[in-house]
């Protein structure tokens, strides 16, 4: 019994001095969960307030003023455009620079002078429901708080209808928003997990050597690594847009042709984060620790499973630098707004810049020799 | 291009504040086969890395096959076959995948006979759709002799390549070696093994990163001017024991003798004559052996490193 003890003690103590040898998977450990407190403490927000707001006023007046104001004290709504419009309102809302659109009827204020049953519409940008679910519920309160204070006369109740649009969106189907999501999310994790272990397995069995021994350039092993990746990339991308199509009956309103095209700058983006990792963990071990340390952010900051605008900025900082973040808003442009090559190539250039970096910090980063 | 397969001078190769490979010169005629000796750590492979290309030298220059080792490291790497110490092809690839790997690399013409072809001359064609990984060693050598020579190198580096493998194996492995010499191939090969050493055309002799003789086996160990003495019989553990820490002897067992050796037969006589009494022990003198020379370099080496290492830190 305490020969048996004293056996266990003795791997105890051998693993602990392996672990302390590998800094790095003692980093990680520690690392990990500091970065999980500081993401789920400080950087989520499932209820985002201060929503990005169009107003279209066709009745200016008072009564326009009232009902604005009531929209921002109820903290979720804030008016960022004055537009005139119909072709204006389908950019902002197309391009997600809104979240919703205000408009605020031509003889509004005369409806409600005369009892007749006044009308605003209220459009919102529905691809994520449960960024906007909130800010919808709140407009409940509108019509009978809005005229309260400035035109108690007429706050008999209610006053008016609020007409709400779930555009991109109508029944508020959680699955349209999360099954085009999971693509990118699937893809993320996929391209830097295969691509940091393939390179990484050669080191670590010693075949990198031998590679490197033969008339093979770097630029040659790389771009045969990833090949494959892209590939098996495309296949995950399909199985998922099938299920996406049959199973979940998710609307695929934009060009097929685009979104295959966008999906090879965010491939690229991510297998370069791949092989940044390969260059630098030594075993596959570490380049598993450093794909989790990637992925976290990726899910929780893009806006994959909590709204983008619920977070700070610092948050939203980190965020728009992922290539998820902005793969996100373009698959899900795309699929359920149709968008076109002119509204999604604001998300498209921020991937390539990042595939750029990436490539070049990977290439700097493998070792042509050994040392 | 010279005649010479590799001419370099002054290799030097620091990893940090450690000097592995210290100023070494090697220069070896096209077509020989030379043998490249010494204790572990002690700089072959980082040597045999530098001339092939994967590591830079932190000084010295030279050429292999003509090509600059600085500048022309790519063009050196298709004409060099270079064997790694330690297994470095795929073992979840068969035989016949792993050549085809190497061929379509070298982009060698007629590919698929040129693989059947080095099948069939190493006798793998019955294990060509075996995985590597469940090769035996001697098997696993032979497959990586067999990848690193498809592409007709003019130069073989060879690191350590039958270690762990059986005697037949070895044997056979040296027969191929001299047939590719005969057909002008140069071959450097580094091994811990002395018969290995006796095949060679000449060796070089590396400790503590420094090259300490280089020549014919007659050579190294004419130029050691050893003086050895053999002592046979029950007491030459006791021998041996008492011997162990006299300065500039060294002595090494074999079987049921114990070789004496030493630079100097006068201090050498000194410390056996006292004990040529035994009974037990007959004594007498010899020429000295590969493997007694190479105990003295290395003894030698160790005792001019303390002293280095000691004046260092003075």
């Amino acid at each position: 019994m305490l020969a048996s003890l004293a056996r266990v003690v003795a791997v105890t103590l051998k693993e602990m001095i392996q672990l302390k040898r590998d800094r790095f998977t003692f980093g990680m450990i520690l690392g990990i969960p500091v970065m999980q407190l500081l993401l789920f403490g400080y950087a989520i927000n499932a209820d985002p307030k201060q929503l990005p707001t169009a107003l279209v006023s066709r009745d200016p007046g008072q009564v326009e003023r009232s009902i604005v104001g009531a929209l921002e004290r109820s903290g979720y709504f804030r008016v960022v455009a004055q537009v005139t419009g119909e072709p204006e309102v389908e950019r902002l809302i197309a391009a997600g620079d809104v979240a919703f659109v205000v408009t605020i009827p031509d003889g509004f204020t005369r409806d409600l002078l005369k009892g007749e049953r006044a009308q605003i519409l209220i459009e919102a940008d529905a691809t994520d429901p449960a960024a906007t679910s909130n800010a919808v519920a709140a407009l409940n309160q509108l019509p009978r708080s809005a005229l309260r204070h400035d035109l108690p006369a007429l706050a008999t109740e209610p006053a008016f209808d609020v007409v709400i649009h779930r555009r991109y969106n109508p029944e508020g189907l959680t699955a349209y928003n999360i099954v085009p999501g999971l693509l990118g999310v699937i893809l993320t994790m996929t391209m830097v997990l295969m691509t940091s272990l393939a390179v990484t397995r050669e080191t670590e069995r010693g075949t990198m050597e031998n590679l490197l021994a033969m008339p093979l350039r770097p630029a040659e092993v790389m771009a045969g690594k990833i090949l494959p990746y892209i590939v098996i990339g495309y296949a995950q991308v399909g199985v998922v847009l099938v299920a996406a199509r049959y199973l979940f009956a998710v609307p695929m309103l934009g060009s097929l042709g685009l979104l295959t095209l966008a999906l090879l700058a965010f491939l690229l983006a991510n297998l370069a984060v791949g092989l940044t990792f390969s260059a630098i963990a030594r075993n596959q071990l570490q380049a598993m620790q450093m794909t989790f340390f990637f992925f976290l952010p990726s899910m929780l900051l893009s806006g994959f499973m909590f709204p983008f605008r619920g977070m700070p900025g610092w948050a939203q900082g980190i965020g728009e630098v992922l290539p998820l973040t902005h793969f996100l808003r373009i698959v899900r442009g795309i699929l359920l707004k149709g968008n076109g090559a002119i509204e999604i190539w604001p998300e498209v250039w921020p991937l390539l810049a990042f595939a750029a970096i990436a490539w070049t910090v990977a290439i700097l980063r493998y070792r042509r020799t050994l040392d | 291009m010279s005649d010479l397969a590799i001419d370099v001078e002054g290799l030097t190769k620091r990893f940090g504040a450690r000097t592995v490979v210290d100023n070494v010169s090697l220069k070896i005629p096209a077509g020989e086969v030379w043998g490249f000796l010494g204790p572990n750590g002690s700089g072959k492979t980082t040597t045999i890395r530098m001339l092939c290309g994967l590591l830079k030298p932190d000084g010295g220059h030279g050429t292999c096959l003509g090509l600059d080792i600085l500048t022309q490291a790519e063009a050196i790497k298709r004409q060099v076959g270079y064997m790694t110490q330690r297994f470095s092809f795929y073992e979840d690839l068969t035989v016949r995948e792993n050549l085809d790997f190497v061929a379509r690399l070298y982009a060698l013409p007629n590919r698929r006979e040129q693989v059947e072809r080095t099948m069939q001359r190493v006798g793998l064609s019955d294990r060509r759709s075996q995985l590597a990984g469940s090769l035996s060693g001697g098997w696993k050598q032979r497959l990586a002799l067999a990848a690193c020579m498809m592409h007709a190198p003019k130069l073989l580096l060879l690191d350590e390549p039958t270690a762990g493998v059986d005697p037949q194996a070895r044997r056979e492995f040296w027969e191929q070696i001299h047939a590719l010499a005969r057909e002008g191939v140069t071959v450097l090969v580094s091994t811990h093994y002395m018969d290995e050493a006796e095949r060679c055309d000449r060796i070089a002799y590396i400790a503590y990163g420094k090259l300490l003789a280089v020549g014919t086996v007659e050579e190294v160990v004419a130029g050691a001017r050893l003086s050895t003495w053999v002592a046979t019989g029950p007491g030459r553990d006791k021998i041996a024991t008492m011997l162990a820490k006299a300065p500039g002897i060294g002595t090494a067992v074999f079987g049921p003798s114990l070789h004496v050796s030493s630079a100097d037969p006068a201090a050498l006589r000194r410390a056996i004559e006292p004990l040529m009494g035994d009974p037990h022990v007959t004594w007498r003198e010899t020429t000295a052996s590969l493997e007694d020379v190479f105990i003295h370099l290395i003894q030698d080496a160790t005792v001019a490193q303390a002293k280095e290492a000691q004046d260092r830190a003075a």
